[in-house]
């Protein structure tokens, strides 16, 4: 399928379980109108998810190295058997493989970092400075420090 | 009556021990908690080691006090719900989580109507003790979203999905119909 016999974006939203998904959720409705997919670690998920798809990934993050590359493939997976024109993110970890691998498809890219970094950018957020077309942090102070944006916040 | 979570990454048995020790004192009182770790035993609590999120929702809208550690998803749907929280903020010096980020959360969040943070066990009793006085009736209105940060951040996002720029926006669902 090309992207263009599509009648409206296909948005993938990256999000671990836990406060990255209640953050995804919070800003589900600048998504009306696009096909959405969801991707996160929580497979109860679907429980809430009321307009969209719901795929699950491993959690993982940079002290337990083999889960993190297990996520990275099934993410890989979820990214090209979806191609996605956009690919969004909350955090953490698998956010930015998703990205790094929609990068390579010339999907777009936004790493939004949770609002729980209130004095500076996580690590994710910091590793997809140098590969998402934007990264937003939630706070006005983080984002002058960091060469993030700041553009608003849930809260 | 009293619902505690402490997220299902990371076990935080700071939290969870204080919590415990203020249930046996306060046995009318049933206390609930998520503990995220199947290894520990409390005595005058019930837990549970992981809830579905619909089921950890029922348990979080019946509760009339939360007690958590200082995790957005757990702030949020306190805001959201109107219930009051009283939160410990996890540290990396007691191996509680990977960095201090939560200090800086719980400090933030503050400002909000419905948060309280107790940062060890004898701050936790006391804000417990407080609410035990008032037999944990404390009208709580749920904290609507901040409109004036929320419809910006978005905006943003609705306009990058359609692929058109933020001078757009009011358009970008035509100019991206047009694209196509």
């Amino acid at each position: 399928m090309t992207k263009h016999s599509r009648q409206k974006p296909v948005v993938l939203a990256v999000s671990s379980g836990g406060g990255h998904w209640v953050q995804m959720q919070h800003l589900a409705p600048a998504f009306d109108g696009t096909e959405v997919h969801y991707a996160t670690t929580d497979s109860t998920a679907a429980d809430r998810v009321r307009d969209g798809h719901v795929h699950t990934y491993p959690d993982a993050n940079k002290d337990t190295p083999l889960r993190l590359a297990l996520c990275a493939l099934r993410l890989a997976w979820i990214v090209l058997r979806l191609r996605p024109d956009v690919v969004i993110s909350t955090g953490a970890a698998g956010g930015f493989l998703a990205i790094r691998v929609a990068r390579l498809i010339g999907a777009r890219t936004m790493f939004i970092d949770s609002i729980a970094n209130a004095r500076s950018l996580s690590i994710s957020a910091r590793l997809s400075l140098d590969v998402a077309d934007r990264v937003l942090s939630q706070w006005p102070a983080v984002a002058d420090l960091s060469g993030a944006e700041y553009r608003g916040a849930i809260i | 009556m009293i619902f505690a979570t402490v997220g299902t990454q990371l076990p935080f048995r700071r939290m969870l021990h204080a919590l415990d020790d203020w249930a046996g004192s306060n046995p009318g009182v049933p206390v609930l908690a998520q503990t995220g770790d199947g290894q520990c035993a409390f005595h005058h609590m019930e837990t549970v080691e992981h809830l579905g999120q619909r089921e950890f929702r029922q348990r979080f809208k019946a509760a009339k006090l939360i007690v958590a550690h200082a995790g957005m998803g757990t702030i949020l749907s306190a805001a959201e719900l109107g219930k009051p929280i009283v939160l410990m903020p996890r540290r990396s010096e007691f191996g509680e989580h990977r960095n201090d980020h939560q200090l800086d959360t719980a400090q933030e969040m503050m400002r909000l109507s419905n948060v309280t943070v107790a940062n060890d066990a004898e701050a936790l009793h006391e804000t417990l003790d407080w609410y035990a006085r008032y037999a944990f009736e404390v009208e709580m209105m749920p904290i609507q979203p901040d409109g004036a940060k929320l419809e910006p951040l978005l905006d943003v996002i609705r306009t990058f999905v359609w692929g058109g720029h933020e001078e757009q926006q009011q358009v970008s669902s035509n100019n991206a119909a047009r694209s196509l």
